[in-house]
């Protein structure tokens, strides 16, 4: 949910500056009523639901602040929190990198680049669900990748230990994320204007210098863009999660988002579950307004000053 | 300046026609949910999944044929997602109106919310279709005496399977006693032969030697207590120690290396039990169909053994009662009309597990519908002797156990599985104590 309240607020960021306003105001009706309906109405809904106790078949009856204190006061929430975070923090620090060397590396206007990049964008046409399922057969101790090539190396208990699991689903959500990554970093780079390349060429900056002191400052905004999209898609990931491990072993994996569905689809609990929602579009909104800020506050300078 | 307020006067003509379109919009859904027949005819769910599928469509389809009050409607839903689908459908008020079920904590509960009917007068009414089924197979769909869920399908104990290839390769006998189990640990360790596969991933599988030990440890009382949700039942002393028992059989190496890592959706435990990697498995007779399918020549080679889970020494229960799905169950939504109900009845009395309709559970599902006095039939049968095992399980079981995941409420059922992937998981560091602990916190809300 806060993934769209962020896309919505960007879309009405660059919707301002049209000149013949009026009419093409009522452009924006069909994405304003859908957003009402999908987004807005479903809001509310949560928050007034947080405040009653409900089994999703039953009566609603009004409860004040009992889902809250059950959900504040239960030792799942700070856990599932670290989760949310341990995952968000790894994934950030194991995809910024890997990305921006595949979109440098794919932004190159050479034949066998462009070849590699198709090839990378793969695991993007791919739903969570199938690669969640896949690499479950492939992790299997007993039948799995390990016992197919004869490495026994590969033959973990991957999604039986609680730091194994967060591991691998770290690495399966990155496997599947990467290449989106280094494609916003593809276009990003393909942006920077070719002068300041010669100019540092003439300069005598070497590769790396060039990497170091053109491509990564200017491609600033693109490394906060993609980080919003990482942290704030990483706050609501559930369905890899869901399929890949369930929240197990034990509570090793259980995410605020998948904790939320746990507690109301499974356990039954919508009070409860509407709080975590609460808490969770409360969470998103505040680390998208500050990796916002992180990025200065006019983010309509100009990058290319001295260009 | 002109502009913003040309913007702000446009923003409330907006927000004020957003509620009118949100509400034509939500009149668009309508009435014609995938609850609702077309036609004014009855709906019923229930699961995918061959061979039983076929056979629960041939029981609509013939009862379609000769129905004169109107036809049924059929959707089937995959297993897993059903759960949670037919509890949404229900709280929106587009259920169908023939509700698939195990019986249980999920009847219990939508009986309270008023969501379906109580039939026990029309039960009453029809004491043939009564005196005809197992009689086990009536309480899971009893709530406070009354009837919600009407049984059908087949009966599904849960026993141990084992490779008799690999007992006879170190010549031991399957275990009769708890004893014998934890001694043939290290026999098949020593022969490198995993002694009993187990998917710890899918904790349901886990759960069935929890249920297990505690009936034959704590006994059948302790084991009812737990299903009726009573206070402190999981604090038993004796339930303790089931618990530590099966924490013992952890440590000493009982299950398959990386167990938490198995799978049971893609049938790897039965997997290593037929290609000879793992000895043991504890499991439900709906197994026995894809280990046969699967397996090769495993079954038709006679390397398939079966038998009741071994007997704990001094422990309170007998060693034959058994756990696992009494039957399956018919519940009626209570939001459907009079005529759908009406159709809805005829069709538990006279067609959803007819004479005809059993004959294909056994020969094509191979499984035992819970139909009095079908033995002969069932020994002649293909897999005769399988299915007699079955019969006799379920006909002799002084208790037969319904599945704790299907017998407490959701919510207790929840917590309830992340205890029992933390117990086996963990056992040097969650102690039986938590669990109790934990189980009882939940049941006492």
């Amino acid at each position: 949910m806060s993934s769209v309240a962020v896309s919505a607020a960007g879309a009405a960021g660059s919707g301002g500056r049209g000149t013949s306003h009026g009419r093409l105001a009522w452009l924006v009706l069909p994405a304003l009523l859908f957003f009402t309906v999908f987004g807005i109405v479903p809001l509310v809904g949560v928050f007034a639901l947080s405040f009653t106790s409900w089994d999703g078949i039953g009566s609603v009856t009004f409860s004040g602040f009992d889902s809250w204190t059950s959900v504040l006061r239960d030792p799942g929430l700070p856990h599932a929190l670290l989760v949310t975070f341990l995952i968000m923090a790894l994934s950030w620090l194991v995809q910024t990198p890997i990305s921006l060397l595949i979109g440098v590396f794919i932004a190159g206007n050479q034949r066998y680049r462009a070849f590699l990049a198709v090839l990378y964008f793969i695991p993007l046409l791919l739903s969570s669900a199938a690669i969640a399922i896949v690499y479950k057969a492939l992790l299997d101790p007993n039948f799995g990748i390990g016992a197919g090539l004869g490495l026994d190396f590969l033959n973990q208990n991957w999604l039986g230990r609680p730091w194994l699991a967060l591991g691998v689903v770290v690495f399966v959500v990155s496997w599947q994320f990467v290449p989106f990554h280094s494609l916003i970093y593809q276009g990003g780079v393909r942006q920077i204007p070719v002068s300041m390349y010669e100019a540092a060429q003439l300069d005598g900056a070497g590769r790396v210098k060039q990497f170091f002191h053109i491509t990564v400052p200017q491609l600033k905004y693109t490394i906060i863009t993609s980080s919003t999209l990482m942290v704030v898609g990483s706050l609501t990931f559930f369905d890899l999660i869901f399929v890949l491990t369930q929240g197990g072993p034990g509570d090793a994996t259980r995410s605020l988002a998948l904790d939320m569905y746990l507690r109301g689809f499974r356990a039954s609990l919508m009070g409860p579950a509407s709080a975590i929602a609460v808490i969770l579009v409360v969470v998103g909104l505040v680390l998208a307004l500050l990796l916002q800020r992180l990025g200065g506050k006019d983010a309509n300078t100009s990058q290319l000053e001295g260009a | 300046m002109d502009q913003k307020r040309t913007s702000r006067r446009s923003f409330l003509t907006l927000a004020m026609a957003t509620p009118l379109a949100a509400s034509a919009l939500a009149a668009c859904g309508g009435s014609s949910g995938p609850g609702q027949a077309a036609d004014g005819g009855a709906t019923i769910w229930f699961l995918t999944g061959q061979p039983k599928e076929d056979v629960r469509n041939q029981s609509v389809d013939s009862f379609n044929e000769s129905s004169e009050a109107g036809d049924l409607t059929v959707a089937a839903y995959q297993n897993d997602a059903y759960k949670t689908k037919i509890r949404t459908a229900i709280g929106a008020g587009q259920a169908p109106t023939l509700i698939f079920s195990w019986g249980g904590g999920s009847v219990r509960d939508w009986a309270e919310a008023g969501q379906i009917e109580d039939l026990t007068s029309f039960v009453d009414e029809n004491p043939e279709m009564r005196e005809r089924l197992f009689e086990a197979a009536w309480s899971p769909g009893e709530v406070d005496g009354k009837i919600y869920a009407v049984p059908h399908e087949t009966v599904q104990p849960v026993f141990l399977y084992y490779n008799k290839k690999l007992f006879s390769q170190i010549g031991a006998q399957p275990p009769a006693t708890w004893d014998d189990l934890m001694a043939l640990v290290p026999q098949f360790r020593a022969a490198g032969i995993a002694p009993i596969s187990l998917a710890g991933q899918s904790r349901w599988t886990t759960m069935m030697w929890l249920e297990f030990l505690v009936q034959r440890v704590a006994g059948t009382e302790a084991y009812q207590a737990i299903n009726n949700s009573e206070p402190n039942a999981w604090s038993n002393p004796d339930v303790l120690r089931a618990f530590s028992l099966a924490q013992d059989l952890v440590n000493a190496g009982g299950f398959v290396d990386g167990f938490n890592s198995v799978v049971a959706d893609q049938n790897a435990d039965q997997a290593l039990l037929y290609t000879d990697k793992a000895a043991m498995l504890l499991q439900g007779s709906w197994c026995f169909g894809s280990i046969k399918a699967d397996g090769g020549d495993f079954v038709s080679g006679g390397n398939l053994g079966y038998q009741s889970f071994p007997v704990v020494t001094g422990g309170k229960g007998d060693g034959e009662s058994t756990v696992g799905n009494p039957a399956q169950y018919y519940s009626i939504s209570s939001k459907a009309s009079e005529e759908q109900k009406q159709i809805a009845r005829d069709y538990l009395a006279n067609g959803v597990l007819t004479d005809e309709i059993a004959t294909a559970f056994i020969n094509e599902a191979g499984e035992v519908p819970i139909v009095n006095g079908i033995d002969d039939q069932l020994a002649a049968a293909e897999d005769g002797e399988f299915l007699s095992f079955i019969y006799d399980i379920a006909s002799n079981a002084p208790f037969f156990g319904m599945s704790w995941d299907q017998a407490l409420s959701p919510t207790a059922a929840e917590e309830l599985l992340t205890n029992i992937e933390q117990l086996f998981g963990n056992p040097g560091g969650f102690t039986p104590q938590q669990f109790a602990d934990n189980m009882n916190a939940v049941s006492q809300q």
